[in-house]
């Protein structure tokens, strides 16, 4: 029964870390209906630009974290001005190829500046922050990434349900001739919401970097862990992102914890399959009526 | 004797046939017997072996990417899994030749078929929903095949893999690059042909119809979800076929050649070269291979320099940097590929010295 528990705890804290990582990619299907290929890549910035910031540069830990979260809202800018704006209209093909693309020219400078091992950040929270119940134990990195999640998701649901740029947000992603006849700058509104993604991408890139160590290879394959999260919940959702990412990570320890090591890694994609066939607008997803 | 007829200055189509036609001249024609005849009667005797195998990599991935052509370029569905499909049938092939002892020239097509049985279960999505999905979909078909290469080991061999030997072909001996250079060309040649015809089919134009508009292939009586899934199993078919070539050709297979990178590198083939663009593929074959020749070729030199290993060791990540920024480029600045490059020289050269 403890190693349930153990099991438990263990699923609803990776999972939650999925929950977080699948924010990013949300926003940007959210806004500009594109499935960002390069989402792993965007973590794996955000936490060698801490890393760089905090172990070469030697800044306080604060003074790190702010500047990649403002380095990497930078980087959203960029990557829309640069790459997507010329696709705006583009078929959606060439779109999603484009993050391909993007994916592997970020992994091959990432893989060429900081190398393919496994780099880690110096102590720097609280142990008080642990929490201990019986035999099992939750790591302060866990309870941390709790808070400063929830955090984000009020301020996140703050921004769009009341704030302009929110409610724009919105309207682009529900229709975007309609949004720009009513005089909604699209352009950036997409600018904006591939900035705010890179941002909670770094946020998320960083408390995967404390908790399991920086490795480009790893956090890229995270990112591509997203897909089964999101498409569980529903592409467009925020809520079922959370939701998605929880049910991945307790499916993912379990399996295995009870059935084998080796398959933990695919199940998440097998459960992707069957929801893709049955359920396919997954649990909180939009359901279009069109069906082509 | 038929009148020479040169390249019209213009569209000047006036049937649907006209339309259909491959070749609008003689001279058409006459360029691919010429180059039939360089590929057949010249190239593999001039050949160095390390160009002959480049060559016949360029030949087996050329056959898997005209393959994706169809489903990508043609139909408007993408696969992220055509790098695993290609292991299914590499796969397939070595287990039939190896377990039931089946010649050649049955374990290859069978590969192929196997590929397009497997393809279609992950084509399953696409009938449900627009290609989105699909994508996603067989990006998790990529996943779970990797694990099924790995894991199944009394099927596969787990990571130690299959060797494959002893491919003949009517009493021929096809150990040597020369040899298989025939028949990997061959296949290239029969798999192309019935690419470009299948086009100007029925099917290839419902193709055509759904990719540029579903909902008003639909209204047009094609059947979505069977077209989708034809096309699919189609281009998995042609991955499966590549794929058994490729096993018999290294003669040993290990499930790592097979993962998620190959597929970018296929779907980086068909950008570059041309999305629906049967020749394009093969130039965007030709370009990728030799851009990764030519990489390792450098990181090889590096290597030899001896002291400066570690600059070795650290430009290997630059391919992927390379790969990604050849995507990314063609896709803004030449999003029909080298295709379209292609022509537009051609053009110039015919409307020369009155183009604008």
């Amino acid at each position: 029964m403890e190693f349930f528990f153990q099991l438990l705890v263990n699923g609803l804290s990776i999972g939650f870390l999925y929950a977080l990582s699948a924010l990013g990619f949300v926003m940007i299907f959210k806004s500009s209906s594109v499935l960002n290929f390069a989402h792993g890549e965007l973590l794996a910035i955000g936490a060698f630009i801490f890393l760089a910031l905090s172990v070469w540069a030697k800044l306080p830990i604060i003074v790190a974290f702010g500047l990649t979260l403002i380095g990497s809202f930078a980087l959203g800018f960029i990557i829309e001005r640069f790459f997507l704006r010329p696709l705006i209209g583009e078929a959606l093909i060439e779109v999603i190829m484009l993050t391909v693309g993007l994916a592997a020219m970020f992994k091959g400078l990432l893989l060429f500046i900081f190398g393919g091992d496994t780099q880690s950040y110096p102590q720097f929270l609280p142990e008080s922050l642990s929490i201990h119940w019986g035999n099992i134990e939750i790591p302060s990195v866990y309870v941390a990434t709790f808070i400063i999640g929830l955090i984000f998701l009020g301020l996140f649901g703050f921004f769009f349900k009341y704030s302009s740029q929110g409610i724009y947000m919105r309207s682009v992603a529900d229709n975007q001739p309609a949004a720009l006849s009513l005089g909604v700058h699209v352009r950036r509104v997409f600018a904006l919401s591939w900035a705010i993604a890179a941002l909670v991408c770094a946020m998320s890139g960083i408390v995967l970097g404390i908790i399991n160590g920086v490795n480009v290879h790893e956090l890229s394959s995270i990112g591509l862990k997203v897909f089964p999260v999101v498409i569980l919940g529903g592409l467009d959702s925020i809520g079922g992102a959370i939701l998605g990412g929880i049910i991945i990570g307790l499916l993912e320890t379990f399996t295995g914890g009870y059935v084998s090591t080796s398959l933990r890694e695919v199940i998440p994609y097998i459960a992707l399959v069957f929801i893709l066939m049955v359920k396919p607008y997954g649990l909180f997803g939009l359901v279009e009526i069109e069906r082509v | 004797m038929r009148r020479l007829r040169f390249h019209p200055c213009g569209n000047f189509r006036e049937t649907y046939q006209e339309e259909l036609t491959i070749f609008e001249t003689d001279f058409g024609r006459l360029w691919l017997i010429i180059g039939l005849i360089l590929l057949f009667g010249v190239i593999p005797f001039v050949s160095s072996s390390y160009l002959l195998y480049v060559l016949n990599l360029v030949g087996i991935y050329a056959i898997a990417a005209i393959g994706l052509n169809i489903l990508i370029g043609y139909t408007g569905q993408i696969s992220l899994g055509h790098g695993a499909f290609f292991g299914v049938g590499a796969y397939t092939a070595a287990i039939l030749a190896t377990k039931a002892n089946l010649p050649f020239w049955a374990a290859v097509p069978l590969g192929g078929v196997m590929t397009a049985a497997v393809g279609m279960i992950f084509g399953i999505p696409s009938g449900r929903l627009k290609h989105l999905y699909l994508t996603i979909a067989t990006l998790a078909g990529q996943f779970i095949m990797e694990y099924v290469f790995v894991h199944w080991d009394s099927l596969t061999g787990g990571a130690d893999g299959i060797v494959v030997t002893g491919a003949t072909l009517f009493g021929i001996d096809l150990g040597n690059d020369r040899s298989f250079y025939f028949v990997i060309f061959v296949c290239f040649v029969l798999m192309t042909w019935i690419a470009v015809n299948l086009m100007r089919t029925r099917y290839g134009r419902a193709f055509i119809a759904i990719r540029d508009n579903d909902r008003a292939a639909e209204g047009m009586g094609i059947p979505l979800f069977g077209y989708k899934l034809l096309s699919f199993a189609i281009s998995s078919f042609y991955a499966g076929f590549a794929g058994a070539l490729f096993a018999y050709y290294t003669m040993s297979i290990t499930p790592e050649p097979f993962n998620l990178w190959l597929s970018i590198e296929f779907i980086a083939m068909i950008i570059i070269g041309g999305l629906g663009n049967i020749p394009g593929s093969v130039f965007g074959t030709i370009f990728i291979v030799a851009l990764n020749e030519s990489l390792s070729a450098l990181t090889q030199y590096l290597m030899n320099l001896g002291a400066a290993s570690n600059i070795a060791i650290t430009i290997a990540p630059l391919r992927e940097f390379v790969f990604g920024m050849a995507i990314i480029l063609f896709i803004i600045f030449e999003p029909k590929g080298l295709a379209e490059v292609w022509r537009i020289v051609r053009s110039s050269f015919r409307l020369w010295p009155f183009s604008y």
